[in-house]
């Protein structure tokens, strides 16, 4: 008797937070997926049905395709770029060097701040302006007699422009890999190492053979984590260059549509994209992880 | 050895490379703050200032205090509330597994993913027919309800580390879940609410999307201002840079004072996601 009131209990007490996510996960997404259905365009609400004609222009639409081919330049880059230099860190510190956890903090404080105060830092250090008005990165190459580095940075010409807001998110999320390696690394057994020592393998090797191999599932979770940061991306690229149509990404695209021009349906359209890309990534990491968590 | 000997300053060289990398910035912001108008040149920013002087950030403080006071008061009550949520959850869904319990959990978990672009039409539709659009208690309403997957996740495994049997005893004494959690297991929080106020500070601190499409400009926490600041044609970059780094450092103090329970926020999200 007491059990089955205290269970009832204990669904009561979490029966709040599901209704909220419910209706402010599933039920709002419901409720975009019908607006991307719709015809509603203007400040009034108009649930005409149109079918999927709303992602049928988006597919056609210049500006998407603008924006799919500078999430995918952006996503590649960055993740490929995390992955690496986070490893490269994660083995430098783990090297039992003195100041180990200094260096440590110093990569990952980045990661306290927000995109925003990234994007305004990073803005005047990729200053793209030339000859006598040389500023930020440009002109400490120029000082440094580097003037091969010199660039036009994320004012490139498309579709380059967006590789190098890679750098300030790298420099963002870097440290973020860096300390999921570093868990990872110092989790693997001394004794495996050691013994690897003593058959008379090197350094290098031992990474190569043994760390590197028990490090995929760590790569799989930063792939997931950082690759659904990547496809939403969104105040870094604002507070850089605001709303500049070269490093246009569909978050950027959904908000304008919606609260610029108004264009409902369409912006929904975007959101409901965006929401499948981020799924086709999340979904069977969570039901992978979900089940062997009930197996143990 | 030899080669370890020559190895070991070379690793200390390529570190020291790399922590310039990541320090650059917060150089620049720095010795840019602290030069006085007169000496403030873009040609010039690489240079150190003749001497300590705040013009720069008086006038940033200035422009982003009412903002920053914002961001207080939006950022304290709903990590606290979004803990306080986060705990309960976590604890049923630790010790009270409920059938069906995990899928739900699943469910909620996805929460923490979605781009919030497919909920965003809905939500300001939602958030202006319960009249709290434009003001902060809407968008700290928003923070909580889209911080409770995170906040029960990090709970969930924090509980999960403390013995089963704690409960199992607490109901021999009589204990029902309520007491359980309020004499037994409250009191062992502290870790857990120390890692969850941080990563929600955090977050909600530095969050953009949510707060520039919900509140208007007078409610604009300190990123929207900033963002603001750095898109005006009017405002000079040193008090760009300024504002900057006004508006990093209550997180970048509580990383400096408590980066080990941030880092383990960091790692909940990823490791046992």
């Amino acid at each position: 008797m007491r059990r089955t009131r205290e269970r009832l209990l204990a669904v009561a007490l979490v029966s709040p937070s599901i209704l909220a996510i419910a209706i402010f996960v599933y039920g709002f997404i419901g409720w975009s997926a019908r607006v991307s259905l719709s015809a509603w365009q203007g400040l009034l609400p108009n649930y005409a049905w149109v079918g999927l004609a709303n992602y049928a222009q988006l597919l056609r639409d210049r500006r998407f395709q603008i924006d799919m081919r500078n999430t995918a330049i952006f996503t590649g880059l960055f993740l490929a770029a995390c992955l690496l230099l986070g490893l490269l860190l994660a083995i430098l510190l783990d090297q039992r060097l003195k100041g180990e956890g200094l260096f440590r903090s110093v990569f990952l404080f980045p990661m306290a701040i927000s995109f925003i105060v990234t994007g305004v830092a990073w803005r005047w250090l990729m200053n793209p302006a030339t000859g006598t008005r040389l500023s930020g990165l440009n002109l400490l190459f120029h000082n440094l007699g580097l003037d091969g580095l010199v660039s036009a940075w994320h004012t490139t010409p498309p579709p380059w422009g967006i590789a190098f807001i890679v750098l300030p998110a790298v420099w963002q999320m870097s440290g973020f890999t860096m300390a999921l390696y570093l868990a990872g690394i110092r989790g693997i057994s001394d004794e495996l190492r050691e013994a690897a020592r003593v058959d008379g393998a090197n350094e290098l090797q031992i990474y190569r053979h043994i760390v590197l191999p028990q490090l995929q599932p760590v790569t799989l979770s930063a792939v997931i984590v950082l690759g659904h940061i990547s496809l939403k991306i969104f105040d870094l690229i604002v507070a850089i260059s605001g709303k500049d149509i070269r490093l246009d990404v569909p978050s950027i695209y959904m908000w304008t549509i919606t609260f610029d021009a108004n264009n409902f349906a369409r912006g929904a359209a975007i959101g409901i994209f965006m929401l499948v890309a981020v799924s086709l990534l999340i979904v069977p990491y969570l039901s992978f992880s979900g089940r062997t968590e009930e197996g143990t | 050895m030899t080669l370890r000997r020559l190895v070991r300053p070379l690793l200390y060289l390529l570190l020291l490379l790399l922590a310039v990398f990541y320090l650059l910035p917060v150089y620049v912001l720095l010795v840019t703050g602290l030069k006085s108008f007169a000496e403030v040149n873009l040609q010039t920013m690489w240079n150190l200032p003749s001497g300590l002087h705040l013009d720069n950030f008086r006038e940033a403080f200035d422009k982003l205090w009412p903002h920053l006071k914002n961001s207080l008061l939006l950022t304290l009550p709903a990590a606290g509330l979004s803990a306080a949520l986060g705990s309960l959850n976590g604890y049923v869904f630790s010790k009270w597994r409920f059938p069906g319990a995990d899928r739900i959990f699943g469910l909620i978990l996805f929460g923490m993913f979605i781009p919030y672009q497919s909920i965003l039409i809905p939500l300001v539709q939602f958030i202006n027919s319960i009249g709290l659009y434009g003001g902060l208690p809407g968008l700290i309403l928003v923070h909580i309800i889209y911080g409770i997957p995170i906040t029960t996740l990090i709970f969930r495994n924090y509980y999960a580390t403390l013995p089963t049997e704690i409960v199992e005893a607490g109901r021999i004494d009589g204990a029902g879940l309520l007491g359980i959690y309020r004499w037994l297991l409250f009191p062992l929080s502290l870790p857990g609410f120390v890692v969850v106020l941080i990563w929600q500070f955090t977050s909600i601190w530095n969050e953009f999307l949510f707060a520039i499409i919900l509140t208007n400009p007078s409610h604009w926490p300190v990123t929207v201002a900033l963002n603001n600041l750095a898109g005006s044609q009017i405002v000079e970059w040193n008090v760009q840079m300024a504002g900057a780094l006004l508006a990093a450092l209550p997180t970048l103090v509580v990383y400096v004072v408590l980066g080990r329970y941030f880092l383990r926020g960091l790692m909940a999200g990823a490791l046992k996601g």
